[in-house]
C-alpha cells in the first residue's frame, strides 16, 4: 500500500516536472520565432525605403546606372530570399554593400547631398540598418536561450522526447553589426 | 538572464513581506508607545495598504513629478529616441516613454512597474556630455533596470521607506501631545510598562532600518544593471567611459530628492558615493556601489 502511493507521488512529480518543462521550452522557442520575426519587420521597412531612394538619386546622378542597377537587383534579391537565417543574412549584406556604394558615389554630387528628401532618406536608412542590428543581436540572444535549454540537463530530455530542434544562428551576426557604425 | 528575472520577482515578495513586517512592527510599536498596541498597528496597517496601492500604480507618475521631467519631444531629442527604441529591439522591450530633466548635472533613471508601464528620465547634462556610444551604455543601463524589474523593487522600496517615516513622525508627534511621555499621564498601570521602551527603540531604529534595507537592494541592483546594460550593447567601453565621465563630474543633481536617491544611475547626493574607500557605515546607507568598484567590475567583462 505504502509502495503504491510513493510510486504514486513520483509519477505525478514527473508528468507536473514535464508539464513546467515543455512550457518552458515552447516559451522559449515563441521568443526565437518572435524575434525572427522583428528582423523581418526591419528587414522590410529597409525594403520599402529603396524605391524611393533610387528615384531621388536618379533625379540628379542618373548616369550613375552600375550602382543604382546594383541596388535594385540586391533589393529583388533580398526579397526573394528564403527562410534560413544564413541565406537571409548573405542577401541582406549584398543590399548593405550595394548601398554603402551608391552613398560613397552620391558624395560626389553636391545638388544631391543638399536635397532634403535624400537626407532624411539617408537618415532613415542609417537608422534601419542599426535596428537590423539589434533586432539580429536579440534574435541570437533568443536563439542562445533556447539552444542551450533544450541542451542542457532537464530540458534535453523533454527536448528529445518532444522534437524541439535547435535553431540556427545568425552566422553574419559580427559583421553586420559593424554596419550602422559605418556613416553614411 | 531569466533566471535573474525570476529571483529579482522573488525577492520583490521577499521585500514585500519584510516592508509588511517591518511596518506592523512600527505599528506595534507606536501603539506601545501611545498605550494602545492595536490601534497602532491597524493604523499602521491602512497607511501601508493606501501607500502600496498608490505607489503600484502611480509611482513612475509621482517619481516623474517630484524629478521635474517633461516629456521629451520626437524632433528635438531625435538621437535619444533613436537610440532607446534600437536598444528596446536589442533587448526585446516594448518602448518605454521618454522624458527629459532641465539640470546640469548628468544623471539618468528608469520607473514603472513593469516593461509596459515604464518610463525613462534623462537630464539635459547627461544628453550634452555623452557621446553617442557613452549614451547607448546609459540607455541600457536604465532599460536593464526595466528589464529586471528593478523599478518595481525600488518603487517598493520607497513605499517601505515613506511609510515608515510617516507612521515614526506620526509616532513622535503624538508623544509631543503627550506632553513628552511615553505613555499617558494618570494611567498608572501602565506606568512601568517596559514594552512601551521597547518600542520606541524601535520606533528611533526603524527608519535606519528601511534606510539600510532600500540602500542594500538598490546597491546590488545596480551592479546587475552594469552587467546587463553590456550584454545589450556588446560594448563595454561605452559605459565604461560613461561612468567615468560621470566620476570625473562633481555637479550634484537638483532635481533628485532623498526619496528617490536609488532610482538614478549615479547617486545624486553630494558628499557620498565617489571616493574610492568609503567607511563601513557610509556603505550601509549608500544607495550605489562606488562608481571606481563598477568600473573596475565593467573591465573584468
Amino acid at each position: 500500500m505504502n509502495v503504491a502511493w510513493i510510486l504514486v507521488a513520483i509519477l505525478v512529480v514527473v508528468i507536473v516536472a514535464t508539464f513546467v518543462l515543455y512550457n518552458a521550452l515552447v516559451r522559449r522557442r515563441n521568443e526565437v520565432d518572435n524575434a525572427w520575426s522583428q528582423i523581418d519587420v526591419q528587414l522590410k521597412r529597409r525594403l520599402d525605403l529603396i524605391p524611393n531612394l533610387v528615384e531621388t538619386v536618379k533625379g540628379y546622378a542618373a548616369h550613375e546606372r552600375v550602382a543604382l542597377e546594383a541596388v535594385i537587383a540586391a533589393r529583388s534579391n533580398a526579397m526573394a530570399a528564403g527562410g534560413t537565417p544564413h541565406e537571409q543574412a548573405a542577401a541582406d549584406n549584398q543590399l548593405s554593400g550595394a548601398l554603402r556604394q551608391l552613398f560613397a558615389l552620391a558624395e560626389a554630387y553636391p545638388d544631391l547631398k543638399a536635397n532634403q528628401g535624400f537626407v532624411s532618406l539617408q537618415e532613415e536608412l542609417a537608422n534601419t540598418e542599426s535596428r537590423i542590428a539589434y533586432a539580429r543581436q536579440f534574435y541570437s540572444d533568443a536563439v542562445l536561450a533556447y539552444n542551450t535549454a533544450i541542451q542542457a540537463v532537464p530540458g534535453v530530455v523533454v527536448a528529445r522526447l518532444f522534437g524541439f530542434a535547435p535553431r540556427e544562428y545568425f552566422e553574419a551576426e559580427e559583421a553586420a553589426r559593424d554596419v550602422p557604425r559605418v556613416q553614411f | 538572464m531569466n533566471d535573474l528575472i525570476a529571483a529579482n520577482k522573488r525577492r520583490t515578495l521577499f521585500l514585500m513581506v519584510g516592508f509588511v513586517v517591518v511596518v506592523l512592527l512600527v505599528g506595534w510599536a507606536v501603539g506601545a508607545v501611545v498605550g494602545n498596541g492595536a490601534t497602532g498597528t491597524s493604523v499602521a496597517a491602512v497607511i501601508a495598504a493606501v501607500m502600496a496601492f498608490t505607489s503600484y500604480w502611480k509611482s513612475d507618475a509621482i517619481a516623474l513629478r517630484v524629478s521635474r521631467a517633461v516629456p521629451a519631444s520626437e524632433e528635438e531629442y531625435r538621437r535619444l529616441h533613436n537610440l532607446v527604441e534600437g536598444l528596446c529591439i536589442a533587448g526585446g522591450l516594448p518602448k518605454p516613454r521618454v522624458y527629459v530633466i532641465h539640470d546640469p548635472a548628468p544623471n539618468a533613471f528608469a520607473t514603472g512597474r513593469n516593461p509596459k508601464h515604464a518610463a525613462l528620465a534623462f537630464t539635459t547634462g547627461l544628453l550634452e556630455q555623452m557621446n553617442r556610444v557613452e549614451l547607448e551604455g546609459v540607455v541600457a543601463h536604465e532599460l536593464s533596470h526595466i528589464k529586471n524589474y528593478d523599478i518595481l523593487v525600488s518603487t517598493l522600496a520607497v513605499t517601505l521607506v515613506g511609510t515608515v517615516a510617516i507612521v515614526t513622525d506620526i509616532a513622535i508627534r503624538t508623544m509631543w501631545w503627550n506632553g513628552g511621555r511615553v505613555h499617558r499621564s494618570g494611567d498608572h498601570a501602565d506606568r512601568n510598562n517596559p514594552l512601551a521602551f521597547v518600542g520606541l527603540a524601535l520606533l528611533i531604529l526603524a527608519p535606519l532600518v528601511a534606510k539600510a534595507m532600500q540602500a542594500a537592494v538598490s546597491r546590488r541592483r545596480e551592479t546587475l544593471a552594469d552587467v546587463s546594460a553590456v550584454r545589450l550593447t556588446r560594448y563595454p567601453p561605452g559605459l565604461i567611459s560613461a561612468l567615468e565621465k560621470l566620476q570625473a563630474d562633481s555637479t550634484v543633481t537638483h532635481s533628485a530628492s532623498m526619496a528617490t536617491a536609488h532610482m538614478w544611475i549615479e547617486q545624486p547626493m553630494a558628499g557620498v558615493g565617489d571616493a574610492g574607500h568609503l567607511g563601513a557605515w557610509h556603505k550601509l546607507f549608500n544607495t550605489h556601489p562606488p562608481l571606481g568598484e563598477r568600473i573596475a567590475l565593467l573591465r573584468e567583462i
